[in-house]
């Protein structure tokens, strides 16, 4: 694996790195070579050498190799801890104290927030602040409202005070987590092995995929792919597809045990692995998937491409949030975390496996001309693009799938989500599973 | 006198000391989390409910778990004691060099140097639609379609099944029939018996103990598995164990629990029966 990145970012210049200027105690060069971009205060830097934060997360966005970064220029240990949609709830609910950082997804916010066991982000300690994407702490994007479809990252975005333990309606200084990553969702296809054009959600249940189809296992997610094709074949039109009614949801899901009976679907994959391996062997040729997968896959030099369709994309995004035992010296170490996180290297690092950050424009010193070009602005590839460990997945001429940033996030249809009906939504989903 | 009595108590209470520790007291926590109270968002409460059993015996997605993996474990029981029972014999009785048979009874050992998960995934390949057998079939013009149902599906799970628990047939199996009298079957060759009666009257019988053990091992490992079936199907058949982790996913320990609780009862009942016909005791100290 191949860890080093294109050496624009400030931290590079010189090959002065910041622990190696810590080690020499020079904290005064270290503040001069590293305001720029961290704009870490240096005077404490040798109580905070002993402190380690814990960021616990899902397996997506929760990358070792972001936490051997983050140490190796904060001076202080970030440790990765990485646990599923359901293990990470229950963790912070259950055992707050095992986590310093979570790294959560919006809907999951709805769960824990009530919880107390986070506490909010105060936005004048954030120095991007102001840099962070309107999507999120404005809820417009590219000039237009964003779908309120389903749980959007600016409902959930503000909260009253610090320790509050509900939304606030509109912008306060206190951010229920810190933006960070996020990505519009779609279904990937084997363009080789379909043997005509896809455009639609309804392609998920065309009858021309019979046996070769698979859906995600996951059932606040898989639901979502399945109301997005029903809405598009005609099936059902929904009144909110992010909050869908008993009946919606008995609907969606007699008709995924239907087509299971008649054959339909190849398999359910319940692992992002899984559902790299039912693409890469060709056992399924259409199917709910994830952004990095699409990138593993076509690493192994197959064509599997991430395919927008014309009702839009299924928008996700995650952030950081503080656990309300982070006090003092450890607070202090946890903001300096958040600032760096948005400082550039994690965005141009996850860029790579198609994911966006909060702050776009600083990840853009991390990227080249090219990187930049192809994943957010929709330009043609001038050269070959690599995943994060350095594998080709596109040629020069190539053009990402769906466009630029903007071009995507402004068809996001509705966003994954705690629907109201989740209960029953789980309960239902086990008949799928059973059928 | 005193020590003469406690000494008998001494003597057990090691192994009563680790039965209570890591059996009893976890399954008494099973048991009484099993009649707490489940709220959504929060996850378990403590109460005292029969809601969880009500629920689970009320559904049809229960019973529809619970037939198919009785039907699995039935299956899978039929294929593995006939392999084990003929593999045990040949081994016993066919191979007449003992370092042989001891050699080739090691061999049947060797795929579980590796572990379980890559046994079960090394199918994969195998019978995928891009996979060997589908392949061999199609360069061959057997077929013109590669066969779906090798893969993700109910035969390519029993497949894994057999594969991975055979062995656990096989070791009670020539265990026992290690223990018969070469003698016997002599004996009854001079009465008059062909082969096949020896096989029939005199083998079986005195290898039941072994059967019973191999259908116990067998039966436990499949009613109790969920990652066997949901890998090898795809995902599209369940398991009495997989409705648990379903639960587990959204914290509905106490649910959970309850199923846990009938998965035993009815584990007991199926070993309890295989005990009622072989009395494994006897015959082991025979």
């Amino acid at each position: 694996m191949k860890k080093d990145m294109t050496p624009k970012g400030p931290t590079a210049a010189g090959g002065v790195s910041r622990r190696s200027v810590l080690k020499a105690g020079a904290a005064a060069v270290g503040a001069a070579a590293g305001s720029g971009v961290i704009g870490a205060p240096m005077i404490w830097a040798q109580n905070i050498k002993d402190i380690t934060l814990n960021h616990t997360g899902m397996s997506y966005s929760t990358l070792i190799d972001i936490a051997r970064k983050a140490t190796e220029d904060l001076g202080f240990k970030v440790e990765m801890a990485v646990t599923d949609h359901a293990g990470m709830v229950n963790r912070m609910v259950n055992d707050p104290t095992s986590i310093d950082i979570a790294d959560t997804e919006i809907w999951q916010t709805k769960v824990y927030v009530p919880q107390g066991v986070t506490q909010a982000v105060h936005t004048k300690r954030i120095k991007l602040w102001d840099k962070i994407t309107p999507l999120y702490t404005q809820g417009v994007f590219a000039g237009k409202e964003v779908s309120r479809q389903g749980d959007s990252p600016y409902e959930i975005m503000y909260r009253a005070s610090k320790d509050a333990t509900s939304f606030h309606d509109g912008p306060t200084e206190w951010a229920t987590f810190l933006p960070g990553v996020f990505n519009a969702d779609t279904l990937g296809i084997r363009p080789d092995l379909l043997g005509r054009k896809v455009d639609s959600w309804a392609d998920l249940f065309s009858a021309d995929f019979k046996g070769r189809a698979a859906i995600q296992n996951i059932p606040t997610i898989g639901i979502m792919d399945a109301i997005m094709a029903m809405e598009a074949s005609g099936e059902l039109t929904y009144r909110d597809k992010g909050n869908p009614t008993r009946e919606e949801l008995e609907k969606t899901v007699a008709k995924l045990i239907a087509l299971k009976r008649a054959g339909h679907w190849r398999a359910l994959w319940n692992t992002f692995d899984e559902s790299v391996n039912l693409m890469a062997s060709g056992e399924v040729v259409i199917q709910s998937m994830w952004s990095p997968a699409v990138t593993a896959v076509r690493t192994q030099g197959i064509n599997c491409v991430y395919q927008p369709l014309k009702e839009g994309y299924r928008g996700w995004g995650n952030g950081l949030a503080l656990m309300s035992h982070l006090d003092g010296l450890k607070l202090d170490a946890a903001y300096e975390y958040l600032n760096w996180y948005l400082s550039g290297w994690v965005g141009g690092f996850i860029a790579k496996q198609g994911y966006y950050i909060s702050v776009p424009e600083t990840a853009r010193q991390y990227l080249t001309d090219n990187e930049w070009g192809f994943f957010y602005e929709g330009k043609p590839a001038t050269a070959d693009i690599t995943s994060p460990t350095g594998e080709k997945t596109n040629s020069a001429g190539d053009v990402r799938d769906g466009g630029s940033f903007e071009e995507r996030f402004s068809k996001v249809a509705v966003w994954n989500n705690l629907m109201d009906e989740a209960p029953f939504l789980f309960a239902k989903w086990n008949e799928f599973n059973a059928a | 006198m005193t020590l003469r009595r406690i000494l008998p108590y001494l003597q057990v209470a090691p192994l009563t000391l680790v039965l209570a520790l890591f059996v009893v007291l976890p399954l008494g926590l099973v048991v009484a989390v099993s009649f707490w109270r489940f709220q959504f968002l929060v996850g378990p409460v403590p109460d005292f409910t029969l809601q969880n059993y009500v629920d689970l015996l009320s559904s049809e997605t229960t019973w529809r778990l619970y037939l198919s993996t009785v039907k699995f474990t039935l299956i899978v029981l039929a294929i593995t004691a006939v392999l084990g029972f003929w593999i045990s014999y040949f081994l016993v009785f066919h191979v007449r060099n003992l370092l042989t048979a001891i050699a080739l009874f090691l061999i049947c050992t060797v795929p579980f140097w590796t572990s379980n998960i890559i046994r079960m995934i090394s199918w994969r390949p195998v019978l995928g639609k891009e996979g060997l057998i589908n392949q061999a079939l199609m360069k061959l013009g057997l077929i013109d379609q590669p066969l779906a149902w090798l893969l993700f599906s109910d035969f390519a799970v029993v497949v894994a099944y057999v594969h991975l628990f055979t062995l656990f047939m096989i070791v009670p199996i020539f265990n026992a029939m290690a223990r018969i009298d070469k003698s016997l079957l002599e004996a009854a060759v001079d009465a008059g018996a062909s082969r096949l009666d020896v096989v029939w009257n005199v083998v079986l019988p005195l290898s039941r103990t072994g059967i019973a053990l191999g259908a116990v091992f067998v039966v436990t490992l499949v009613m109790g598995d969920f990652f066997v079936v949901i890998v090898m199907s795809g995902g599209l058949s369940g398991s009495a164990t997989s409705g648990i982790y379903n639960d587990v996913q959204i914290q509905n320990y106490p649910r959970a629990a309850a199923n846990a609780v009938i998965l035993l009862a009815i584990v007991l009942m199926m070993a309890t029966a295989i005990f009622r016909v072989v009395d494994v005791r006897r015959e082991l100290v025979r």
